[in-house]
């Protein structure tokens, strides 16, 4: 299966990547490869087989609703590149909308 | 729905007076936190209403590499609760999917959610608008789990964003209506019903205002003749009831005026600015939501079968609106005192309890008029949340049967409730504070003769026939006994002394 530069642009779009012509072009080749490969599965003949979600043989796997300790905060927040009062600090998202607070799409 | 005028400038070319027929379709989508002590997929509290930021995470809910998810049992059974009491049909098997989007308030770039296969589908609720009953579809209820929060800060070096991720992993449902809702009273009276039955069941605290109760609207507007007809507009950021009502309102009259001046409306997500009384369109970049679902690897998938949907059955309560019908017809209650005595399940648990089983109309009704007057009342001054009253069912029945048994006036237990402490039986505080009925009857025959003497010109109207001066002296008694005679032994021993000298 051959991607187009555009498929491309879409998935790193999505994925907030932004790639150089040169990136673009090498990811269009190597993914389309891949998809190519996953494509021999097209072969097997599917229609007598259900829609299958998980391979395990496992269902209903749930927990008692008992809370259990959390992490400190210091510990939550040991790996953030920039924290501020206790917050995550990530460049502004969505600024100038109606609310100081946003909620996600 | 016939609209009797539309408000458009004449100059956008639509004929004044010409009456086009409009009809507004409305399908609103709920997010309810469901009421669990643990998040969905990890053990951190679910509430967070109080806790600083970032003190209720796990690698689970902050998304670290290689964490692994457990569903919490509590959140399946609650949102199960929920589509039974909508009448879904519960299709057995489901499963969690991953929707996948970037966003700073989702540490995995992916919501655990379900997407084709959904725990329940297709029921109905059932509500009051306008003093009609309606129904409108549901079209499925989903386990999913809520967001980060995302703090906005201007700083000298530039904008910044704040992500606080107590909040990521809360377990919540999805509940999504059919497009059924005609105007925006009926889309919020939907909202109320719905609230309602949640509180009802336990599944969320409702809570608009702590965002566990948040609402997104759909609406689009057509002409009964198909003519004309507006794209769907997706309404966000409305915050209460009354905000849903007025966006929906808004809404309503734009479109109708853009098609009027045979603009289009094109499809688009707005936003709510309630400061302003506007909606505001938010698109943002042109961009198709491509969540690229699939099938959450981390999580087996579920079967509601028989067991467990007879297990969660039997935790169904009598709902209101089945229990507002019952009030009505047992107990002789007008449509409205039944309806504001079961808005919560806790008064009306209470109500009952107070009456017992063997209560009569009469007496049914004295306990509602109490709750409905005095009680709720006193819970409004002492700023007592909706389903709190002041009084416990045993104060309440303490209070019934003093009343009833004439160890109290009417008078006097207005005077007694605020002064109730927690936990004491009202005939108790009665006899703290002095209020118990007068047994002394020389105290109340001082006071009528008292009446007599100072109001002469009654005693000679009564004598001279007109009956209804008693009232008058009546009254006049009672002020002079604080209240605590009992009005009939006043009135006994009032006609006694007017009958005899004459
Ligand atoms: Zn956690």
């Amino acid at each position: 299966m051959a991607l187009t530069d555009a498929d491309v642009d879409h998935v790193a779009s999505l994925a907030r990547l932004g790639l150089s012509a040169e990136e673009r072009a090498r990811l269009r080749d190597q993914l389309s490869t891949i998809l190519g490969h996953i494509e021999v599965l097209d072969r097997l003949d599917t229609a007598a087989i259900p829609p299958t979600a998980q391979v395990l043989p496992l269902i209903n796997v749930l927990r008692e609703d008992a809370p259990r300790p959390s992490l400190s905060r210091d510990e939550a927040l040991a790996n953030a590149p920039r924290q501020a009062d206790g917050f995550f600090e990530v460049h502004a998202v969505l600024t100038g909308g109606p609310d100081a607070e946003e909620e996600a799409p | 729905m016939a609209v009797e005028a539309v408000r458009v400038d004449p100059a956008a070319g639509i004929a004044p007076g010409s009456a086009l027929e409009f009809e507004t379709v409305i399908g609103l989508e709920v997010h309810a936190q469901l009421l669990t002590r643990s998040k969905m997929y990890c053990g951190c509290l679910a509430d967070y209403a109080d806790a600083p930021p970032n003190t209720a995470t796990c690698p689970v809910c902050l998304g670290l590499p290689g964490a692994l998810p457990v569903a919490n049992r509590a959140a399946i059974e609650l949102a199960l609760l929920t589509g039974l009491s909508l009448g879904c049909r519960i299709p057995g098997y489901n499963k969690l999917d991953r929707k996948n989007y970037v966003y700073p308030d989702l540490p995995k770039g992916y919501q655990i959610s379900q997407y084709d296969l959904p725990l329940c589908a297709g029921g109905a609720l059932t509500f009051v608008s306008g003093g009609v009953t309606r129904t409108a579809g549901i079209t499925r209820v989903h386990v999913e789990e809520d967001t980060g929060r995302l703090v906005h800060r201007s700083e000298v070096g530039g904008e910044v964003s704040l992500v606080d991720l107590n909040r990521s992993g809360v377990p919540l449902m999805e509940i999504v209506g059919d497009p059924d809702l005609r105007s925006p009273e009926e889309a919020k009276d939907y909202l109320i019903a719905l609230r309602q039955i949640l509180r009802y069941i336990g599944a969320s605290t409702g809570n608009m205002e702590e965002g566990a109760f948040r609402c997104d609207a759909n609406i689009s507007t057509r002409t009964r003749d198909g003519v004309l007809v507006g794209s769907k507009v997706e309404v966000k950021n409305m915050n209460s009831f009354r905000a849903v009502e007025r966006a929906l309102r808004f809404e309503e009259t734009r479109q109708r005026a853009a098609l009027s001046a045979g603009e289009a409306v094109p499809q688009e997500t707005r936003g709510w600015v309630e400061d302003r009384g506007v909606t505001v369109s938010q698109r943002t970049k042109e961009q198709a939501h491509d969540y690229r679902y699939f099938p959450e690897p981390d999580l087996p998938p579920l079967d509601a079968d028989a067991a467990m949907v007879a297990t969660v059955r039997a935790r169904l309560p009598e709902l209101p609106l089945a229990r507002r019908a019952r009030f009505a017809a047992a107990f002789g209650l007008g449509e409205g005192d039944a309806a504001l005595l079961t808005a919560e399940r806790e008064i009306a648990d209470t109500f009952e309890a107070a009456i017992g089983p063997e209560a009569t109309p009469g007496e049914a009704r004295a306990a509602a008029n109490w709750i409905l007057n005095d009680l709720m009342g006193l819970q409004g001054q002492r700023g007592l949340p909706p389903h709190v009253l002041p009084l416990s069912a045993d104060q309440l029945r303490d209070l019934l049967s003093a009343l009833a048994g004439g160890e109290m006036t009417a008078r006097a237990a207005k005077e007694l409730l605020p002064q109730v402490e927690p936990e004491e039986l009202p005939r108790a505080a009665a006899a703290r504070l002095n209020l118990l009925s007068l047994d002394d009857t020389g105290v109340v025959d001082a006071a009528v003769a008292e009446t007599l003497a100072a109001f002469p010109a009654a005693v000679a109207d009564y004598r001279a026939g007109k009956k209804a001066a008693i009232g008058r002296l009546i009254g006049e008694t009672m002020k002079r006994t604080g209240g605590r005679a009992r009005p009939d032994d006043v009135r006994r021993r009032l006609q006694a002394a007017l009958d005899a000298d004459g």
